[in-house]
């Protein structure tokens, strides 16, 4: 069973989890043109690659950021949003 | 029959033509350049050749042809979408599957089945009314069905799925039907060939060269080709393809898993749908049951397979056939969808001059084979979309003009 570790609650089953999606930087929507919202919205590189992710702990209600290699599945680091991690990140087992 | 077999073997000569040239060393230019060596890929190319006269055209395959997604998927071939723009698009490939194996003389066991979509809740049976009115519409066969004649298509079908959620009926689509996938890739390859279109099989395209926003030529791992025009039809690969024009799209790779059983007798006539229990199962003409279910739950760029899949999916089978219960599963496999938002393709034109798309296939590539091929060689001869495709075009996303068919593209969304 591949496990992923939620920041509050520890290495939990895959199937606790629902993934979010990519994090990216949300444009200001009072002052961003349709193109860039559209663009925000819709449009991403998506190559495989190491990627920032929401991901969202359903049985406690925890949202937090994974960095995983979306071409091998190791997930690098899980942190809070409001928790980044200071230095770079390593490795840890999930 | 030894005899004649041992005669055969040591002949030397053996009878059997290649389906198409072993090309190994391109030209240095093509009037057209095709990535991937799919279904898709391949369509394109033949109609190319066949309704355009543009013969100087090379496909270009990392692998070998139709070992991607074509040779992965359930090989089910349908129209009964939601929206009029999507049934009249699959419909048109639907007309052209029926002729196919005739027209590439090759035999694709296309096998007329009708097609099942089991409804197990009210909400479910709103949806298949309104898919059923939206297909009668635009002349496509399906209709609303009741449990009796559920039941008398598939006597062996337990309609309470072991107690857990009761069928309430149906969408019954007559024109449903099954077909070889690997013959499709190959008798469009044959075609293409026979007409001038030459195969590069092991074949990476490395880069793309562009100069003031439109196509220069390919970089691959057998040198570098001069065109104006590149298609991309690589299905799970897009977002590599994209990378290398710098084109953002909303495609997301999931992987899709599917299964086959031991064979068995034959008994299973219809295909069978079910979006409530995740579950699309048909039996082949070898006597193996097919069965897929839904996309992986997040993001991956990989074909692996998983044991979760095969004991959600197989629970689901039991719940309606108990007694598979002793039935083993001999293989299973995955290949890498490219799903959009809108559970509908990605293909025209794109900012770039010369630089084609075919993607966005997601869960429902396969069906679409013939026509993406055909909409595709139009869309590349005419430098203008196609009428058929107009609503899949890739700016739609930016002018907010999504196509609403989720409700029918695939089981589980």
């Amino acid at each position: 069973m591949k496990l992923l570790k939620c920041p509050i609650n520890g290495t939990r089953p895959l199937s606790e989890f629902i993934f979010g999606g990519e994090w990216r930087d949300m444009p200001n929507p009072d002052t961003s043109s349709d193109l860039e919202w559209a663009s925000y919205v819709h449009y991403r590189d998506n190559a495989p690659g190491i990627k920032k992710e929401w991901w969202y702990h359903s049985p406690s209600g925890t949202w937090f950021i994974a960095e995983r290699n979306t071409l091998t599945d190791e997930v690098l680091a899980t942190y809070l949003y409001s928790n980044p991690p200071a230095t770079n990140v390593k490795e840890q087992s999930a | 029959m030894a005899y004649q077999l041992l005669k055969y073997a040591l002949g030397g000569e053996y009878k059997e033509p290649r389906f198409f040239r072993d090309c190994q060393t391109p030209k240095k230019s093509y009037d057209a350049v095709i990535i991937g060596g799919g279904g898709h890929g391949l369509a394109a190319a033949y109609y190319l050749a066949k309704d355009h006269g543009i013969t100087n055209v090379a496909v270009l395959e990392k692998g070998y042809i139709g070992g991607g997604n074509t040779g992965r998927n359930t090989t089910i071939v349908r129209s009964n979408y939601l929206t009029p723009d999507g049934v009249n698009f699959y419909d048109a490939s639907v007309k052209l599957f029926e002729g196919l194996s005739t027209e590439l003389d090759i035999n694709l066991f296309y096998s007329n089945r009708g097609h099942f979509t089991l409804a197990h809740s009210e909400s479910a049976m709103r949806t298949m009314r309104w898919r059923a009115e939206v297909n009668k519409h635009v002349g496509v066969k399906s209709r609303v069905v009741g449990t009796d004649e559920i039941a008398k298509a598939c006597p062996q079908m337990d309609l309470s799925c072991s107690g857990k959620s009761p069928i309430q009926g149906a969408l019954y689509h007559e024109p449903g039907s099954i077909a070889r996938h690997d013959a499709v890739a190959w008798g469009y390859a044959r075609g293409a060939d026979s007409m001038g279109v030459e195969i590069f099989q092991n074949t990476e395209v490395q880069g793309i060269d562009i100069k003031d926003g439109q196509v220069q030529g390919v970089h691959t791992s057998r040198g570098y080709i001069v065109t104006g025009k590149v298609l991309s039809a690589v299905a799970g690969f897009t977002p590599r393809i994209c990378k290398m024009v710098d084109l953002k799209t909303p495609i997301v790779i999931h992987p899709l898993q599917a299964c086959v059983s031991e064979p068995m007798k034959p008994w299973l006539d219809t295909i069978l749908v079910s979006g409530s229990l995740h579950v699309y199962v048909s039996q082949s003409s070898r006597g193996e049951l097919v069965m897929g279910s839904s996309l992986d739950p997040y993001e991956f760029h990989s074909t692996r397979s998983t044991f979760d899949f095969v004991e959600g999916l197989t629970s689901h089978i039991v719940d309606m056939f108990p007694f598979l219960s002793n039935v083993k599963i001999v293989r299973q496999w995955a290949g890498m969808a490219d799903i959009t938002p809108d559970f509908a393709p990605i293909m025209g034109m794109t900012p770039i001059k010369g630089f084609y798309l075919d993607a966005g296939w997601g869960t429902w590539g396969f069906k679409a084979t013939p026509i993406s091929g055909k909409t595709m060689a139009h869309t590349l001869a005419n430098d203008k979309a196609h009428d058929l495709i107009h609503s899949f075009r890739l700016s739609r996303f930016e002018e907010y003009e999504l196509t609403g068919e989720k409700g029918a593209a695939s089981v589980g969304h």
